[in-house]
C-alpha cells in the first residue's frame, strides 16, 4: 500500500516571529516540519507497517532548505522525498494546484496531509488537492484503519466524534490522535541520507491571495492582578460583571 | 452587483451562533457594497422552520436546500449543493462559520469554483472597494491582512468574533429539493457519537473554564464543573494539552497550536501556565482570566484579570461566588 505525506516546513511554534514587510525575518529562527504533518507522516508509516509492504513517500513545496524537513521525514522512516522548489504564499489554492500536478499521476491508496499548517493556519490545501484529483476527502481525522478499498475514519466534530467510510484512493487530512509522531533513531537519521531526496521545479500558479501586509497583534490591555488568595474572588466577580461585563 | 452569501450550518435542525455571526458578517459587508445578503441553509426535510428567525440576522433572503440524505452532513453532497448555489447567483463573497463543517465544506468549494480561501478570519473589511480580510497568523504573533484577486472570495470566519446584530426585516424564504445522487458518495457517514452529557464544544462556547496541570489530579475536575454550572449555559470546559496528553482530559477538549481555537468572551484559565502554544488558541477571547499560584506565569501576560494563590482555595469561592451572583439576577 503506497502512501504519500505532503509536509510544508514552518517556524517552530516556539520562535520569535518579527515582521519584516509583508513576510518574516527568518534569522535566527528555527524551522520544523509542521506539527501536523509529523502526525500526518506516522500515520503514514503505521499504514505501510499494517499492510506489511508499499512505500511512504513526502513531498513538500518550498525552497532549498526545505530538504532539511524531508531529510528528517526520511529519517523517521519515510521512502523517498521530492521537493518541488517554488514560492509558498498564503493562497493555499496555489500551492494545492502545485501539489496536485505532481501527484496527478500518483498511485497512491492515500494521500495525508496536516489538517493545518502551523504558520498560516489556512486549513485548506489537503481537501483542495482532492477536489482537483477528483478524490474524496476525510478532514481531522484522528484515526483510521485501512479495509479493503476503503478507510474508516475516526473525526472529531463539535461535541463528539464522527465514524466515516472513504473510498480508496482518498485523501485524509490528520489532526492530532493516534499518531504520537516517532523519533528518528540514530541510525534512521544515518539511513535517510543515502534515502533518494529528489527536487525540481513547481508548475507555478498564480497567487490570487495575496498579504498586503502585516501587522503584530493587537495588544492586550495591559491586565491587573486583582489579588491574592481567595480574598480577592469577590473583587474579581465585581469587576467581570461591572466592568468587563462578562458575566 | 454585490450581494453576499453565508452559509447557515444547521445542526440537529438548529441554526448555531456561529451560523447566526455569520449571517450578520454577510449583511454587514453587503451593506458596505450596496448589495444584499442572502442565506443558504442545507438540511433535512423540515428544515425551514428552524430557518426563519435568521432574516433578523439581517437576511434579505433565505434559500432551503431540504432533502433526507442531507439531514446530517455529508461533504460531497453540501459542497454540491452549495457550489450549485454560487455558480447561480452573481456574488461579491461567501462566508461560512470556521466551525468543523464550515473548515471543511469551504476549501471544496473554493477549489471547486477556482477562487481561493481566507480562513478563519477575525476581520472583514471594505477597502476602495476592495475586500480585506484580516486573519491571525503564526499562531497569533501577527496579523495577516490579505488581499483577494478573485470573486466570488470565500471566507471562513472565527467563531464568537463577529457581533450578531438585529438588521432588518425577515427576508423571503424559498425552500427547494436539490438535485443530488447519494450513491455516487465516496464518503459516507456509519455513526455520530455524542458527548457523554451533550456537552457544548468548546470552540462554539461563549464562556470557557480551562483546566492545566496545576489541577494535580483528574479528579479534582469537579471544581472546575461547579465553576461551569454556576455560569450557567453557553460554559464548555476546556484544557491545556499538558492535561490531554496525560490522559486527564478529551483532546476534543484541548485548546491551542495543536487543538482548537477559541476566541469566548469570558476565558478562564486555572493552573494553566500560558505557554505560547496554549496562547495560540486563546489569545483573541474578548476577557481572559487567569488563576495561578506563580505571579510570574506567562498567562498573566495576556489576561485581564488575575488572581495569584492556590487555585484549591480560589475555585470555590469564585464558584460560589458566581452562584450567589447569578442566583441574584
Ligand atoms: C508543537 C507543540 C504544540 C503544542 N500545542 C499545545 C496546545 O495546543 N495546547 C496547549 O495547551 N499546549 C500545547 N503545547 C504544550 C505547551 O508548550 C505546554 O507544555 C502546555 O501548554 C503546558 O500545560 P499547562 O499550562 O497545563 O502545564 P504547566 O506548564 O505545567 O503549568 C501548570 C501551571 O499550574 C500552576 N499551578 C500549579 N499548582 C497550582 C495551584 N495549586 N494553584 C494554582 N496554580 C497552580 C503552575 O504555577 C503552572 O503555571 C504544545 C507544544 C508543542 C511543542
Ligand atoms: N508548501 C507545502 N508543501 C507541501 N504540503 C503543504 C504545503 N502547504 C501546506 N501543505 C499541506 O497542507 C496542510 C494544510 O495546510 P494549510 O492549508 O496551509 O493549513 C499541511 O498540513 C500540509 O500537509
Amino acid at each position: 500500500m503506497n502512501v504519500t505525506v505532503c509536509i510544508k516546513r514552518v517556524p517552530d511554534t516556539e520562535a520569535r516571529i518579527r515582521i519584516d514587510g509583508t513576510g518574516i525575518d527568518p534569522s535566527g529562527v528555527k524551522f520544523i516540519v509542521s506539527p501536523y504533518d509529523e502526525f500526518a507522516i506516522e500515520a503514514g508509516l503505521r499504514t505501510k507497517e499494517a499492510a506489511g509492504e508499499g512505500t511512504v513517500s513526502l513531498l513538500s513545496l518550498g525552497d532549498a532548505s526545505t530538504q532539511e524537513s524531508l531529510r528528517a521525514g526520511l529519517a523517521m522512516g519515510a521512502d523517498s522525498a521530492l521537493l518541488l522548489t517554488g514560492e509558498v504564499g498564503i493562497d493555499g489554492l496555489a500551492t494545492a494546484k502545485a501539489l496536485a500536478n505532481e501527484l496527478d499521476a500518483s498511485d497512491a491508496a492515500l494521500i495525508l496531509f496536516g489538517v493545518k499548517a502551523a504558520d498560516d493556519d489556512q486549513q485548506q490545501v489537503g481537501p483542495m488537492v482532492a477536489m482537483l484529483l477528483d478524490r474524496p476527502c476525510v478532514t481531522g481525522v484522528a484515526s483510521f484503519e485501512v479495509q479493503g478499498e476503503r478507510a474508516v475514519c475516526h473525526r472529531e466534530v463539535e461535541g463528539g466524534v464522527e465514524v466515516v467510510e472513504v473510498d480508496l484512493p482518498a485523501v485524509l487530512t490528520i489532526t492530532k490522535g493516534a499518531y504520537e509522531p516517532r523519533y528518528a533513531s540514530l541510525k534512521g537519521i544515518m539511513a535517510a541520507k543515502r534515502k533518494p531526496l529528489e527536487e525540481k521545479e513547481a508548475a507555478s500558479a498564480p497567487s490570487r491571495l495575496r498579504v498586503a501586509r502585516l501587522t503584530e497583534p493587537p495588544t492586550r490591555g495591559a491586565g491587573q492582578i486583582v489579588g491574592e488568595g481567595p480574598d480577592a474572588v469577590s473583587e474579581l466577580v465585581r469587576l467581570l460583571r461591572e466592568e468587563a461585563n462578562a458575566l | 452587483m454585490a450581494d453576499v452569501l453565508a452559509f447557515a450550518e444547521q445542526r440537529e435542525g438548529q441554526i448555531g451562533g456561529a451560523s447566526r455571526e455569520a449571517v450578520s458578517a454577510a449583511a454587514r459587508l453587503a451593506g458596505e457594497l450596496a448589495g444584499s445578503a442572502r442565506v443558504l441553509a442545507i438540511g433535512g426535510v423540515g428544515l425551514s422552520a428552524a430557518v426563519g428567525a435568521l432574516g433578523a440576522a439581517g437576511a434579505a433572503s433565505i434559500a432551503v436546500a431540504e432533502h433526507e440524505s442531507l439531514t446530517e452532513y455529508n461533504p460531497e453532497g453540501y459542497a454540491q449543493v452549495l457550489a450549485h448555489q454560487v455558480r447561480s447567483l452573481d456574488l461579491a463573497a461567501v462566508i461560512l462559520p470556521a466551525t468543523t463543517l464550515g473548515k471543511d465544506l469551504a476549501p471544496r468549494i473554493a477549489a471547486m469554483l477556482d477562487v481561493p480561501l481566507a480562513s478563519d478570519a477575525t476581520g472583514i473589511e471594505v477597502e476602495d472597494g476592495q475586500l480585506a480580510v484580516l486573519k491571525p497568523i503564526y499562531s497569533g504573533k501577527a496579523f495577516a491582512h490579505l488581499s483577494i484577486d478573485a470573486s466570488p472570495a470565500i471566507i471562513t470566519i472565527r467563531p464568537n468574533v463577529f457581533p450578531v446584530e438585529q438588521l432588518g426585516a425577515a427576508g423571503e424564504m424559498t425552500t427547494f429539493t436539490p438535485d443530488i445522487d447519494p450513491s455516487s458518495w465516496r464518503v459516507r457517514v456509519l455513526e455520530r457519537k455524542g458527548a457523554a452529557d451533550g456537552a457544548l464544544d468548546v470552540a462554539e462556547a461563549t464562556t470557557i473554564v480551562s483546566g492545566g496541570r496545576g489541577m494535580k489530579d483528574p479528579e479534582n475536575w469537579g471544581l472546575l464543573e461547579s465553576l461551569r454550572s454556576a455560569l450557567g449555559p453557553g460554559v464548555a470546559l476546556g484544557a491545556s494539552r499538558a492535561v490531554v496528553d496525560a490522559g486527564w482530559r478529551p483532546h476534543g477538549e484541548q485548546v491551542g497550536q495543536t487543538g482548537k481555537t477559541v476566541a469566548p468572551k469570558l476565558y478562564f484559565a486555572v493552573g494553566i501556565s500560558g505557554a505560547i502554544q496554549h496562547l495560540a488558541g486563546m489569545r483573541t477571547s474578548q476577557t481572559i482570566v487567569a488563576v495561578n499560584k506563580d505571579a510570574d506565569a506567562p498567562i498573566f501576560g495576556v489576561a485581564d484579570y488575575g488572581i495569584v494563590g492556590d487555585l484549591f482555595e480560589i475555585l470555590p469561592r469564585l464558584a460560589e461566588e458566581v452562584a450567589a451572583l447569578k442566583s441574584a439576577d
